[in-house]
């Protein structure tokens, strides 16, 4: 008995250890994301959208390199949106010798991950970090299939001018890496097209009140409130313009445009412009199957999921070409991806950014984003 | 066993032994990661080392300690980084990084002489905050602090032309960038608990229990208050900035969103549940409190490994296992797993 | 538009808020001297629970005011439940402990509490029914919405309520004797056990209630939402002198209007210096300045020390 539980005991301890004889057969992709804490639902999000593409590839019949087929495992990891458990997290899948890492969703956790997975050969696609640092601190292993700050913003600086002929714009940042670097990238635009910032006001990324920042904004009567920042403040924030009676356009980033945002504004919703980068997900080839399947499985989209699926998929035909999932040899491939994904047509510049940086404008009409137009550039910096 | 002089020494040598190999054992047994965990543990355990002078010897309630570790961090970001082209050699910026948090530790102990209890902690709170705040927003109107996009590209630690960071397996096999890192901040841990040691049984270690204790008595009966105290802030926010240099280098990247609030309690939490006051049990709680979600972690891999998926996901009940061990173990063990013997005291008086 | 006339009912409103819920810290420190950390989970859980209550009834037959009525009752007795489970489990073994275990378990409880209402209402945020009215009146030149309105009365009577109760009625001469001596209150045929009950009791209702319209007020819940607003509210009862009801009142008011003006004012004070980015750094300062002027908070009294 005694005998039998030992023997138990070091199975299991075996293979709690056994973190390097993964199957012949099985390529392991890491996903890493917050899947606890305040941006739990999106970093879940983003878990779920990796998943539906591995299960996708499997279902298809796996990858076939050199003749033998592989099918693709995927270990989601929680980053708690933490820089430190970020690195923690990429340290363990390098030990574990994944080929590739989808993640992470937080520029604050990609950034210093990047350093790891650098230092171990791993590519590492974020399906959702912006800060144009990312990709510029000289690490080969860095990509990312999502518009970066300056592309983005830029794109909504020349809505806000050319075709919302605004003059007087106020804006907002929550003071976190990703509103605040969007925010600064609108502003510089929207400054370079002939507009005028009247007003620069902040909050954090935890408040529910706007409206001592929205009675100063509405005196400098701006014709645009951008705001940069995500939806649970974006929601209350739309509604305490109302509130206030602050009639001005209120326009936002991919962290606005989302369902929740209606959901949490209400009826004050409508009006609002918003990006998000890509085509919208009806107009793309495989958009409405995405959506359906995803939906079935995992409810509602919240964001950035599509591009989890598409890093995937990127990654995996990266592998493709290469006839090898060994990160040495289709790591270089990556740079040469042309991929045709659920969020756009897929190239990288030589940071490892989006070549083509699409953005689509969408404006809630009767508590429905409807598309707008579609605006390209290409990256900047 | 009996403490005779061979015996200790012979325990003292397994110890050593066990130290030095751990992070040998972890790495081939259980991967990197958990040497860089272990490493992650030992800066905890400094700063819990630290805390503990104000809060465990001082009885001063700091819920804004956090605040020197960002100092630390920031003064080797600001001066080893891309950031202002500066590459200053570590024996300048680690002294310096926890000599600006233990001068601040002075700044905000001065005026808060007169508060007491948990007025104090909500001014500390603040003062943590505030220095988080300041950190944030200093990209404007001149960038010095990066603002909310943090630092990136830091050196690493480096002494002449040796850096921790990169491996130098062609010398042992094995040692890797996080197995250096555990040999330094092992030994700045050490170093620390022997201060603190020496600290706790000297006249100053005296004087601070007894501020603790009672500080009308402790006044009375002629300890310069003001000093005592001033000191604790000193001493505590030096080791948390040194702390801090070292989190820089070892990290590579900081950002203000690293010294939030919850990190300050974490950090509380540690020696309260390793026993206040007492440098052994700090160091315990420190190293259970950074393992214990990395090892919970692992159950989702096993699950993996012996079901092919995740039945249950850890990651859902992580946090809520969390929040339940705290309360369990204040309830079994007040005073801590292991108590300093005059806290242990304190409480067993009190219950009779 | 009366720019300081609107920011200051944003700060009046907002205070209320902070000041309902200060009142729970600040009673259940004026009898057991500890620092409920917990009390900003209670709030968010009486959010939750009113919200699922109403979301449920919404598009039923039920006039709109049962419905809120419903819910926030619902909110009441589980806050109320869930208070009295907190102390009896967390809080009363450890009455003898040393100082800081029972901060710990309460740290423990908080991070429980949030992580059961994610598992039971997901980690996506929950907006809150439009059932509410939507006008608002002019005072001066600044709007006052309807649902503004109503958190200032509510608020109001609620703290009148809890005034006279604690000042006239026997249960709060009880409660205050309590407070003074817990050994001396039992002499006098005073259940100290009780009246601890009764104190979380009223603390978890008025945070059932605060959170309650806090949700209403933004059209929002989050099981993440406790913590930021009972660290304010503890600030408030720290800034009004904690343990005193009345300061707790004060405290919140002022650190509503504190926030709500340092934001508004703050840029053309410094001449763009700092801007609303330094909006908490400047509610800290002022609560900072004031401690170190008085040291135990606006009313609270210098000579009592619990630490």
């Amino acid at each position: 008995m005694v005998i039998r539980a030992t023997l138990a005991m070091s199975g299991v301890l075996l293979a709690g250890c056994s973190h390097n004889n993964q199957p012949a057969n099985i390529i392991r992709i890491g996903s890493a994301s917050p899947l606890s804490g305040p941006q739990a639902h999106l970093g879940q999000d983003n878990a779920n959208g990796a998943q539906l593409a591995v299960d996708d590839i499997n279902a298809a019949g796996g990858i076939i390199l050199a003749g033998k087929t592989y099918r693709l495992q995927l270990l989601a990891e929680d980053d708690q949106a933490d820089p430190k458990i970020a690195t923690t997290v990429a340290q363990q899948f390098a030990d574990d010798d994944v080929a590739g890492v989808i993640g992470h969703l937080n520029s604050g956790a990609s950034i210093p991950a990047a350093r790891v997975y650098d230092d171990a050969g791993i590519p590492q696609i974020s399906p959702s970090s912006t800060a144009i640092a990312y990709t510029h601190l000289g690490f080969k292993t860095a990509w990312r299939v999502m518009t970066n700050d300056s592309q983005q913003g830029s794109a909504l600086a020349q809505y806000a001018t050319r075709n919302l002929h605004a003059k007087r714009i106020a804006v907002v940042d929550d003071r976190t890496a990703y509103g605040q670097g969007l925010a600064d990238e609108f502003a510089r635009a929207a400054t370079t097209n002939g507009a005028q910032i009247v007003d620069r006001e902040y909050t954090t990324d935890h408040a529910t009140d706007f409206l001592s920042i929205l009675t100063s904004i509405k005196a400098s009567a701006p014709d645009v409130v951008f705001f940069g920042g995500m939806d649970p403040q974006a929601g209350p924030l739309a509604r305490q313009m109302r509130q206030l009676g602050l009639n001005a356009q209120l326009l936002g980033g991919d962290g606005v445009q989302t369902d929740q945002f209606i959901k949490l504004a209400g009826q004050a919703a409508d009006g609002t412009i918003a990006s998000n980068p890509g085509l919208p997900l009806d107009q793309m080839p495989g958009g409405a199957r995405f959506k359906r399947e995803f939906t079935t499985r995992f409810g509602p989209i919240q964001n950035y999921a599509p591009y989890a699926y598409d890093a995937v998929y990127v990654m995996a035909n990266a592998m493709q070409r290469a006839q090898s999932a060994d990160p040495a040899k289709y790591l270089p491939m990556l740079a040469s991806t042309h991929y045709q994904g659920v969020t756009g047509n897929i190239s990288f510049d030589r940071h490892g950014d989006l070549a083509q940086g699409t953005v689509t404008l969408y404006k809630v009409i009767n508590t429905h984003w409807q598309p707008l137009t579609t605006l390209t550039n290409t990256a900047a910096h | 066993m009996t403490r005779t002089p061979k015996n200790v020494r012979l325990s003292y040598s397994a110890l050593a032994i066990t130290l030095l190999a751990l992070p040998f054992v972890l790495q081939f047994g259980l991967g990197r990661g958990w040497v860089r965990i272990i490493d992650l543990a030992l800066l905890y355990s400094m700063l819990a080392l630290g805390l503990n002078i104000v809060v465990g010897y001082a009885g001063l309630l700091d819920l804004g300690y956090i605040a020197f570790y960002a100092m630390g961090a920031y003064v080797y970001a600001l001066l080893n980084s891309p950031q202002f082209g500066l590459h200053w050699p570590v024996w300048v910026v680690l002294p310096l990084g926890a000599a600006c948090a233990g001068l601040f530790g002075v700044l905000l102990g001065t005026p808060t002489l007169r508060l007491r209890g948990d007025y104090l902690a909500i001014v500390t709170l603040g003062f943590g905050e505030i220095i988080r705040i300041f950190l944030n927003n200093l990209n404007e109107p001149i960038n010095i602090t990066n603002g909310p996009q943090g630092i990136s590209l830091i050196d690493p630690i480096h002494i002449g032309t040796f850096s921790f960071s990169h491996n130098h397996t062609q010398w042992l096999p094995g040692l890797t960038g996080p197995v250096q890192y555990y040999y330094l901040f092992l030994a700045i841990t050490l170093l620390i608990m022997w201060v603190a040691l020496r600290l706790q049984h000297s006249r100053v270690g005296r004087a601070w229990a007894a501020i603790r204790e009672d500080e009308l008595a402790a006044a009375a009966s002629g300890i310069a208050l003001r000093n005592y105290k001033l000191l604790a802030f000193a001493m505590g926010a030096t080791f948390g900035g040194l702390a801090g240099g070292l989190f820089a280098g070892f990290q590579g990247f900081v950002s203000p969103e690293s010294f939030n609030l919850m990190e300050s309690v974490m950090i509380l939490c540690m020696i309260v549940l390793g026993g206040m006051g007492n440098v052994f049990g700090v160091v315990l709680g420190a190293l259970i409190l950074t393992a214990f979600p990395e090892a919970l972690r692992m159950i989702g891999q096993w699950q993996l490994n012996q079901f092919g998926r995740v039945v249950v996901d850890p990651n859902n009940f992580r946090m809520l296992l969390f929040g339940m061990a705290l309360v369990v173990m204040m309830l079994l063990r007040p005073a801590g797993l292991w108590p300093s013997r005059r806290h242990h005291r304190e409480y067993a008086g009190e219950r009779s | 538009m009366d720019i300081f006339l609107q920011q200051l009912i944003n700060g009046l409103v907002l205070g209320s808020v902070y000041a309902l819920i200060a009142l729970g810290y600040t009673m259940v420190y004026g009898i057991l001297g500890l620092i409920n950390f917990a009390h900003g989970e209670i709030t968010m859980i009486g959010a939750m629970l009113a919200l699922a209550v109403i979301t449920h009834l919404t598009g039923s037959a039920l006039p709109i005011p049962v419905i809120l009525l419903a819910g926030l009752l619902t909110a009441i007795a589980g806050c109320s439940a869930l208070g009295l489970l907190i102390e009896r489990i967390a809080y009363r073994p450890l009455r003898h402990a040393p100082r800081l275990a029972p901060l710990i378990t309460a740290i423990g409880v908080s991070i429980i509490l949030q992580n059961l209402a994610m598992l039971i209402w997901g980690r996506q945020y929950i907006s809150f029914p439009p059932l509410l009215p939507q006008g608002w009146i002019d005072v001066a030149g600044a709007r006052l919405t309807d649902v503004q309105l109503i958190i200032l009365i509510t608020s109001a009577l609620l703290m009148l309520i809890l005034d006279s109760l604690v000042r006239r009625t026997p249960l709060g001469r009880a409660m205050r004797a309590t407070a003074q001596s817990p050994r001396l209150a039992g002499l006098m045929g005073i259940d100290a056990n009780r009246i601890i009950a009764v104190t979380f009791v009223i603390g978890s209702s008025l945070a059932a209630i605060g959170g309650f319209l806090v949700s209403a007020y933004y059209g929002l819940a989050h099981y993440y939402m406790g913590f930021l607003l009972g660290l304010k509210a503890f600030s408030a009862a720290v800034l009004g002198g904690i343990g005193n009801i009345r300061g707790a009142m004060l405290g919140g008011l002022l650190l509503g209007i504190i926030e709500s003006l340092g934001a508004g004012y703050i840029g053309p004070l410094t001449h763009g210096l700092f801007g609303s980015n330094y909006q908490d750094v400047f509610a800290f300062f002022v609560l900072i300045a004031i401690l170190i002027i008085r040291p135990a908070g606006l009313l609270g009294e210098s000579t009592a020390d619990r630490a």
